[in-house]
């Protein structure tokens, strides 16, 4: 078996992408599979970029469409930026999962399906009403009918397990079959297997059978006798490794705290899709991470300001209807002015929304969702491995200036995931915090409330400072003095230093990307869209068309150079996953027009509807006149 | 005093705290800001019994935190010389929790009112109890929101007539320190703001006790609920009222001691001494929540009887301590450094427009 990987006399085809996507109950282990796969084309050097697609129900009644889990990944051997619009192949473990993406596989597709699952209940119960393996309506693809489930437990048999478990490695049957037909690499999964199994060998060895059984399938049959490789992407120099969003994102939070010196205190309440950042951070306690599950969203932020208070670097994670919950404290936060962390993971809104799917419509709650004017920074990753930059910079910002700043990521990138071009050493630089421990006032008064002259931060000073006792709160603060103050114009002052403060972090420019030079149209995004809108530019390019393209990372400061950037094009067109609330904003500050393209319907935009979308908006002479 | 042991070192509440040099006053722990309570508010008690308390303690006035909520009581850390927070509406055991965990040289306590504790924090203050936080909850019980111009609150008697209740209130009260024994709290006292002595024995007890320890402080506000305490403090009334409780004595009160707990069933009720056995007298004892609860059984609404002094005390692992110890075992366990994390086990390198063959470290410490 292990020979297989080297076996020469096979055919083989070379293509430069793939896109696959594997589809199957929620109990099939879809995400698993996906995942190894990915990990495969990692270890092999593609690019990739994936999208895990799955139900907020953990079980939902077998073989039903809502039980439909799924995950796509995209590997080439250049750089890609999305997760692929449709699959060349599709891997459907039973009637559901056919019927909830076969739409998507465009014609001359490969689908491989699990066929002991097409049994008359199964198709009823998704309402089939004739066998679509026999009906002739899977004509346009070449189907290959594998009869997964019975394949898997017969080459079990002799291990002795039962045949619920023996059943349900046929995820990894699919996996290894999946596995020949790309020329993957081999041994990293069945090492993933026995380590992950480690404590019941016999599921291991059931896994790796059934792995080795899938991989054996494809070299033995004819069917599948053209192989297909796809080179590894010559990405910039540098040492790469495959992570999720919400990994890199965490790591930014540890790298962040080491640089700067504190210890990490998060408190955290578990919310899809952020509570891998709590988990992952939960197994890093080596690095000085402290991680509290509070009894709610609220406990979850005021923690971490008390830890803050006491001198560590507070973090909370949440997504969106835990950010609401946090409101009240993000205000105190900002009032009381002492760094903190805030990581919003979007999901679809409002309310409980869609859990599980992704969405970028908590940009205004970020920006303004509290009472009264309570300015945060806003920072948002543009990718999976983006996460980890995003999370250092965010920390940067609200240690610098002694400010809550919002990290806002979103389902896609959390859970999506890329490679990784490493930081080394050099780049990790610790520059430690200094508290404040001596007086700074006049007569050796201490002034809590006293600025910094460059960035109006005020002093952080931890109790067990002696000599420094003093109190915050949310009350309006005195200037200088940080007393209990009512006075209006002290409020006025108070309230545009705060202001002015925020407004005042410096951010890098706004880069443009105009490879031409006399673009008329400037493609803006933030966040996740970045690959959805890079791919579709990219197409719109090829297809003769110029057209500019910026992101912004930073949305609260806008880069200082914003306006002047927007106002050099005669249109700007902005994609997002919400209503249009970036352009909302760009409109408000700036006053002047926008153009919307938006989408909420649970899924990143694909390269070619975006492409799509935005076409209109390049070509229409008459709509791109900007008004006098 | 009875405690139970439950293999954690047998710290103090202040062990980790450090001493101060020299001696302290109540002036100390006085801050420059004016106290802005109404007259005759029973805040006023409670802050001078603090302020003399503190100095007793012997810890550095800067490694003592008071954060507190939001309503009367909440302003307190204003007016102490120490460091201090006043948060938001309730949710002072939360932030207190942070710090604490943080900070082990610190001594914290949180100020609360029956409102911000019971109402909008009632989850934050029974998780801290359970998880057994090293901080001290001083509850101030005045059975009414007073901030907010009287409205009624969760520890306010059935039928009180409020701005929001004209006809009289309908939900049922909590017993603050029922509701603490329930949520496993390892020390619960009570006291009266106008019981310096008393008041002061319980807050000292509760400062030294490692774990989270509430103290309700019963506290009139004369503007919106004035003399709701009075049939415990009129001496004609308070007398067959008033039960202080002390670990390890007979529970006996009022004039030479004519009334006695004795046990009914599960429960307690009150009898003359005179009509029981001696023996029947129930000792008491912090450690036996089963007690600690019938005499917390003791305080209904109307007041016929309030039981004062330490209800609970018990020896527990704390989560703060165990935390750290969590950190410090991970930390001391060693692994990777910050770029071995980063790199994981599985990586490949392009160099000059080629792909290198992707390595494969061994088993790290994740």
């Amino acid at each position: 078996m292990n020979s297989a990987v080297d076996v020469v006399t096979d055919e083989v085809r070379k293509r430069h992408r793939v896109v696959i996507r594997f589809a199957g109950d929620s109990g099939d282990g879809m995400q698993l599979t996906g995942d190894r796969f990915t990990a495969e084309a990692a270890a092999f050097g593609n690019d990739l970029s994936t999208l895990p697609n799955y139900p907020a129900e953990i079980r939902a009644p077998h073989g039903t469409l809502a039980g439909v889990s799924s995950f796509q990944l995209h590997f080439a051997d250049y750089d890609i930026l999305t997760p692929g619009d449709r699959p060349d192949v599709l891997v459907a473990m039973n009637p559901a999962a056919l019927k909830a993406n076969a739409a998507d596989l465009p014609a001359g597709g490969v689908l491989i399906v699990d066929t002991d699952e097409f049994t008359p209940r199964n198709l009823a119960k998704v309402g089939y009403a004739t066998d679509p393996l026999e009906d002739g309506s899977l004509a346009p693809y070449t189907v290959h009918r594998v009869a997964m489930t019975t394949l898997t437990t017969s080459a079990l048999a002799p291990l002795g397990i039962g045949k619920k478990e023996a059943e349900r490695s046929k995820n990894m049957f699919a996996l290894g079959l999946l596995s020949w037909m790309y020329s993957r690499p081999t041994e990293g999964t069945e090492r993933w297997l026995r380590e992950k199994f480690a404590r019941r060998p016999e599921i291991a060895e059931a896994n790796v059978v059934a792995f080795r059984t899938g991989h054996a399938y494809g070299e033995t049959t004819e069917a599948f006798a053209v192989r297909t490789e796809v080179s590894p992407a010559v990405l910039p120099d540098g040492t790469y490794r495959q992570v999720t969003g919400n990994t890199a994102l965490a790591y930014g939070i540890v790298a962040a705290g080491q640089r700067f010196g504190l210890p990490v205190f998060l408190g955290s309440y578990p919310i899809t899709p952020a509570s891998d950042i709590l988990h992952e951070l939960s197994r890093l306690k080596r690095f000085e991470v402290t991680t509290f599950q509070a009894e709610d969203e609220i406990a979850g932020i005021g923690a971490a300001i008390g830890a803050a208070y006491g001198g560590a670097l507070g973090v909370t994670t949440t997504s969106g209807p835990g950010l609401s919950l946090k409101s009240e404290a993000l205000g105190l936060a900002v009032m009381i002015e002492l760094p903190l962390l805030v990581v919003d993971v979007q999901r679809g809104g409002p309310s409980t929304g869609l859990p599980t799917k992704t969405e970028q419509s908590d940009l205004l709650q970020a920006v303004f969702g509290r009472n009264g004017e309570s300015p945060v920074p806003v920072v948002a990753p543009s990718s999976p491995a983006d996460a980890f930059d995003a999370a250092v910079d965010a920390v940067r910002i609200a240690v610098t200036y002694r400010t809550p700043v919002l990290l806002l990521s979103d389902g896609a990138i959390a859970n999506g995931s890329e490679p990784w071009r490493l930081p080394d050493a050099g780049e990790l630089v610790a520059t430690p915090v200094a508290f404040q421990s001596e007086p700074n006032g006049p007569d050796g008064q201490f002034l809590p409330y006293a600025r910094d002259t460059e960035t109006l931060a005020r002093p952080w000073t931890v109790p067990g400072t002696p000599g420094m006792e003093h109190r915050v709160g949310g009350l309006e603060k005195a200037d200088g003095t940080g007393n209990i103050s009512y006075d209006g114009d002290n409020h006025e002052r108070m309230v545009r230093l705060r202001q002015a403060k925020v407004d005042g972090i410096s951010v890098p420019d706004l880069e443009v990307d105009d490879p031409t030079g006399d673009a008329q149209v400037l493609v803006l995004g933030w966040g996740s869209t970045f690959g959805p809108i890079g791919a579709a530019v990219r197409r719109l390019r090829a297809a003769g068309h110029a057209v500019a393209r910026a992101h912004v990372r930073h949305l609260n400061p806008l880069p200082a150079n914003t306006e002047a950037v927007l106002r050099s094009y005669r249109r700007v067109v902005v994609p997002e996953m919400n209503l249009g609330q970036l352009a909302f904003l760009l409109q408000g500050r700036f006053a002047l027009p926008v153009v919307s393209v938006t989408k909420v319907a649970g899924l990143p935009f694909g390269a070619a509807e975006l492409e799509d979308r935005l076409q209109p908006h390049l070509t229409d002479d008459e709509r791109i006149e900007v008004p006098a | 005093m009875t405690a139970i042991d439950l293999g954690m070192p047998q710290l103090g509440g202040l062990d980790l705290v450090p001493t101060a040099d020299d001696v302290q006053k109540a002036k100390d722990y006085t801050s420059d800001q004016e106290v802005r309570w109404c007259p005759g508010c029973g805040d006023y008690a409670v802050l001078a019994a603090v302020r003399s308390f503190l100095p007793t303690l012997s810890i550095r006035r800067e490694n003592t935190v008071f954060v507190s909520g939001i309503g009367c009581s909440s302003r307190f850390p204003y007016y102490l010389d120490t460091y201090g927070m006043h948060s938001i509406h309730g949710r002072a055991p939360a932030i207190a929790t942070g710090l604490a965990i943080s900070r082990p040289d610190l001594s914290v306590f949180v100020v609360t009112g029956d409102g911000d504790a019971l109402s909008i924090g009632g989850n934050h203050l029974i998780h801290a109890l359970r998880r057994n936080v090293n901080v001290t909850i001083l509850l101030f019980n005045n059975r009414i929101y007073g901030l907010t111009k009287g409205q009624y609150s969760p520890t306010s008697e059935v039928g009180k007539v409020t701005k929001s209740t004209p006809m009289g209130s309908l939900d049922h009260p909590f017993n603050p320190v029922s509701l603490a024994l329930g949520a496993e709290a390892t020390f619960v006292g009570r006291a009266m703001d106008s019981d310096r002595k008393g008041l002061t024995a319980v807050l000292e007890a509760a400062a030294r006790h490692r774990g989270a320890s509430l103290v309700e402080i019963y506290q009139d506000c004369p503007i919106f609920n004035d003399g709701s305490f009075d049939v415990l403090r009129r001496p004609d009334d308070s007398e067959s009222r008033v039960i202080p409780v002390v670990a390890g004595q007979p529970i006996t009160f009022g004039n030479e001691g004519r009334w006695a707990v004795v046990r009914r069933g599960f429960g307690l009720r009150v009898a003359p001494t005179a009509e029981v056995a001696p023996e029947d007298v129930v000792v008491h004892d912090p450690a036996d929540l089963e007690l600690s609860f019938a005499l917390s059984r003791l305080s209904d609404q109307e007041l016929d009887h309030a039981v004062f002094g330490v209800l609970r005390q018990v020896d527990r692992p704390t989560y703060d301590d165990a935390t750290r110890a969590q950190v410090q075992q991970a930390v001391d366990g060693g692994g990777d450094d910050l770029i071995g994390l980063l790199h994981g086990r599985d990586t490949w390198t392009v160099r000059d427009g080629a792909v290198l063959p992707h390595t494969t470290t061994g088993d790290s410490a994740r």
